[in-house]
């Protein structure tokens, strides 16, 4: 049974192709079967390509987390919290105390509004966490949702498991130029999107700054999402994980401060990402009281509290932070000054060998059109988008990681994604040395 | 805002509902919330801790420990904290490799077979969350899932959240004086005539919160025999395994023949390691079964597998902190029990876990708080103890189901897992209260 199991996921991983429908095995029983909720969200393509992490020769620039430190005060602060012995038991299940006072006070100073940290914040398990108890709460079977690309993974397994049918718009790349294109150059066609929203359409789900390519939404193009939001009576879910990450020039605007939307957009900021912490899985919603006590009913029957100690931990690195705010030593804007650093490198060294890469606004994504290097790969297996199969040759042959863009968009929009190739650049110094030699090589047989 | 008037037996839990005008507040026209939170938005500890932190009151109600963890257990966090960059990164989506592989290695040797750490393990945001898991990737609409009652309250709301139907099935306490959670049984008779096509699973809970009934071999083989038969899911939940008293032994029913292919045994660290605020929990089971749930979940906790590991080398030892803990309870049990029993109350003694129930109907008590007139007796009784008395307990009635409720009014329960101070300070206010009368 077990062997079944494994030859069957090598199957699939093998196939790697998101559109495959997952074959059950047989079980043992007709009711042991799996409930209909689940059905053909079980493909990820984590699993195809985190297998690649393994290997040590490989750089990684395919996942998106930071191997760079956190800063030393939270870790240090989550030390202290561990120390406390009533840190160790239940806290407050929508939030910590001290931590939803602290988001209270940033945010608030943020928005320029009183928020309610008991009933306007919800404490969740990462941004991930924020997004499931946002789409189980208020999204259901017979609503549209509709989805940006490229998209993160999760918001179509999320949308599709609380019985919803996701729609989808993508961002389109309108420049005169060939070279040198910013995140900035793509944008979405304003009558495409008014002609996604109708009557059933529950929700938008938005991404500033956008996982992979690095759009920061400017306040026209949020107000024309906004307008069509109060036209059509839709809720915003606004994932702004990468809210602090924007490079220079480019400021982060909240949807949720522009007029009419606060009532109808739920927010989403994460700890791991403000702070470096991915594997603390902490992360907020905030929003009005009618729409985040229906998040609270998910969390309260799903997993009822988040971790204590790691909640105080964030909550005094954000106390630290807030003290700094609009200083060069607060972390949220040291941490996108040492990122800019490292973007303009990589964007540099990937121009070396050849390839045209987007100039992120925000986050620490960056993708690359591939085209200009002509790289043949009528070799690999067929079925695939071109990215997929380049990232397995580049892999392979050059050593070197990223994830395919076309995994963040459905299917009608993979001819427009399947030449660019993701790179994660929150890396340290030796792993984008180690990146550059194999880029300045590339041309070397 | 809701387009029907909810009738159920959570909106009998009287916490002050704003209704809010959707339209005048929020200009937004349409339903907001999602049908699938219709009838579980009450929940009985956001509502109690709430008024336990209003009144400040000695808190011998909700289910923690306020003595300190075991050193090795703050050790362990402090040195995974300062163990390397990745270890504040995400870690495998399914279980930490360093816990799945101990927790395998531990529970291994407990079942006596070989467990997979990769295949057979989720590791969850506490034990709620692998039940949350659990029926969200097993149980479709219109499936029917046995509750054993008195249960822990998030399994209904779960059940129904899922789509899934509560099958409600009482305990029930045998004639006479019930002094111990032995006295509570489980008929096989009431087990097999709740059986229909669309039973998918029954939900246990030994050792039992709130009882604390640990139950017996042939009790489990009952149960085992009839999953067997009719091929239905056991979902055990066994947070509290390691705490059984008085030579009380936990047996798993996922050891029992035929029972772990069809079995997910729920563990919690929390409980495990007095820690409840790390909220690391696990699913365990077999493979084909598991891998349901990982399509749930995403989740990423490191520290807890140095502790397991500590845990591993010395069981069975008098170091075990397995062994430590139940003989340091059980002295607070029996001090709980004789000082109610000082003031004419019957407590229930408890075979495991952290409770202990105790029928109070012995005490007369002016009950005069309009608020919760509609109330069960106990939801009264243990409203005015926190407002009047400053002593937080938990209503029993709160375990059940309101077409079962009737006969447990008056049974209150408490926690005595708890610093010797603060159960001094629980009895100082039952002594004097009794005093009084």
């Amino acid at each position: 049974r077990n062997s079944g199991q494994h030859l069957l996921c090598k199957l699939t991983a093998a196939a790697s192709s998101y559109k495959v429908l997952f074959v059950f095995t047989s079980m043992a029983s007709v009711t042991h079967k799996n409930a209909k909720r689940i059905e053909g969200l079980d493909k990820n393509v984590w699993i195809t390509f985190t297998s690649v992490a393994a290997d040590p020769t490989i750089v990684n620039l395919g996942q998106g987390y930071p191997d760079i430190p956190p800063p030393s005060y939270v870790k240090e602060g989550l030390v202290q919290a561990v120390m406390v012995d009533r840190l160790n038991q239940y806290t407050r299940g929508f939030g910590h105390p001290t931590l939803v006072k602290a988001l209270s006070q940033v945010y608030g100073k943020v928005c320029g509004r009183q928020i309610d940290p008991f009933k306007e914040i919800l404490v969740t398990v990462g941004g991930y966490g924020s997004l499931f108890c946002s789409i189980q709460g208020l999204i259901e079977e017979g609503d549209e949702v509709i989805i940006i690309e490229p998209f993160f993974d999760c918001y179509v397994p999320m949308v599709k498991m609380a019985g919803a049918k996701p729609v989808f718009i993508p961002l389109r790349l309108k420049s005169d130029r060939k070279t040198d294109i910013s995140s900035a150059d793509w944008f979405l066609d304003q009558d495409e999107l008014a002609s996604k929203f109708n009557s059933k359409t529950k929700a938008i789900i938005i991404n500033t700054p956008n996982n992979p390519i690095g759009k920061v939404f400017t306040r026209n193009e949020l107000q024309a999402i906004a307008d069509l939001c109060i036209k059509h009576d839709t809720l915003c879910l606004s994932d702004e994980v990468y809210e602090w990450l924007t490079y220079k020039g480019h400021d982060h605007v909240k949807i949720a401060t522009l007029p009419g939307m606060w009532d109808r957009t739920i927010t989403v900021g994460s700890a791991g990402k403000t702070f470096s912490v991915t594997g603390w899985k902490l992360g907020w919603s905030i929003g009005p009281e009618h729409l985040v006590k229906h998040l609270q009913t998910v969390m309260q029957n799903s997993l009822y509290a988040c971790p204590t100690p790691l909640q105080e931990a964030v909550a005094q690195g954000l106390l630290r932070d807030y003290e700094l705010m609009g200083q060069p030593d607060c972390y949220f804007s040291s941490l996108a000054e040492e990122l800019q650093g490292k973007r303009d490198r990589i964007a540099t060294i990937l121009k070396q060998a050849g390839m045209n890469p987007v100039i992120p606004e925000g986050g620490y994504f960056m993708i690359a059109d591939v085209t200009a290097l002509n790289q043949h790969l009528s070799h690999v297996e067929d079925d695939e988008p071109y990215d997929y199969k380049f990232i397995k040759w580049m892999t392979k042959e050059k050593k070197l990681a990223a994830i395919p863009v076309t995994a963040f968009c459905g299917e009608e929009s993979i001819k427009h994604f399947e030449k660019y190739i993701r790179f994660c650049f929150i890396k340290q110094d030796s792993t984008l040395d180690a990146a550059e030699a194999i880029l300045k090589n590339w041309n070397k047989a | 805002m809701l387009r029907r008037p909810v009738r159920n037996w959570a909106s009998i839990w009287k916490r002050p509902v704003r209704l809010i005008n959707c339209q005048k507040k929020t200009g937004m026209a349409r339903q907001l919330h999602a049908r699938r939170l219709e009838g579980v938005d009450k929940n009985i500890w956001v509502e109690f801790t709430q008024l336990t932190a209003d009144y400040k009151a000695v808190n011998v109600g909700q289910g923690f420990p306020d003595f300190s963890p075991p050193s090795f257990i703050q050790e362990a966090f402090c040195s995974a904290i300062t163990g390397g960059a990745s270890m504040h990164q995400y870690t495998r989506g399914f279980g930490h490799p360093a816990l799945v592989k101990i927790l395998a290695k531990f529970f291994g040797r407990i079942v006596g077979r070989d467990i997979d750490p990769m295949e057979d393990f989720q590791i969850t945001v506490g034990a709620y969350q692998a039940l949350f898991c659990t029926f969200q990737a097993l149980i479709d609409e219109g499936d029917e899932v046995i509750i054993v009652e008195p249960f822990f309250d998030c399994y209904q709301p779960m059940v129904k959240m899922a789509g899934g139907t509560p099958l409600l099935l009482v305990c029930q306490k045998s004639t006479g004086p019930a002094l111990s959670s032995a006295d509570w049984v489980l008929s096989p008779e009431e087990l097999a005539s709740n059986l229909n096509p669309r039973t998918k699973a029954i939900v246990i809970n030994t050792p039992n919160n709130p009882l604390g009934k640990v139950y017996q071999r042939d009790e489990l083989q009952m149960i085992a025999d009839f999953c067997i038969k009719h091929d239905i899911i056991c979902i055990s939940d066994e947070v509290y395994e390691w705490l059984t008293y008085d030579g009380a032994q936990h047996i798993k029913i996922a050891s029992l023949p035929g029972m772990w292919e069809r079995t997910v045994t729920i563990g919690s660290a929390g409980k495990s390691f007095s820690a409840t605020g790390w909220k690391v929990g696990w699913a365990m089971g077999p493979g084909n079964i598991i891998k349901h749930l990982k399509t749930i979940h995403q989740n990423s906790v490191y520290h807890c597998a140095t502790a397991a590991q500590r845990e591993y080398d010395t069981f069975g030892t008098e170091d075990s902190y397995f062994k430590q803990l139940p003989a340091q309870l059980h002295k607070k049990r029996l001090r709980l029990a004789e000082c109610l029993r000082s003031v004419g109350l019957e407590p229930v003694m408890p075979q495991g876990g952290y409770f202990m129930i105790t029928d109070i109907s012995s005490l007369q008590v002016d009950l005069n708080d309009p608020s919760t007139k509609d109330e069960p007796y106990d939801f009264r009784i243990v409203k005015w103890l926190i407002k009047e008395k400053g002593l937080a307990t938990i209503p029993v009635s709160g375990f059940y189901s309101p077409e079962h409720r009737g006969n447990v009014q008056n049974y209150i329960r408490f926690c005595f897992v708890k610093e010797d101070s603060t159960l001094k300070a629980a009895e100082d206010i039952i002594r004097q209260w009794s005093v009084k009368k």
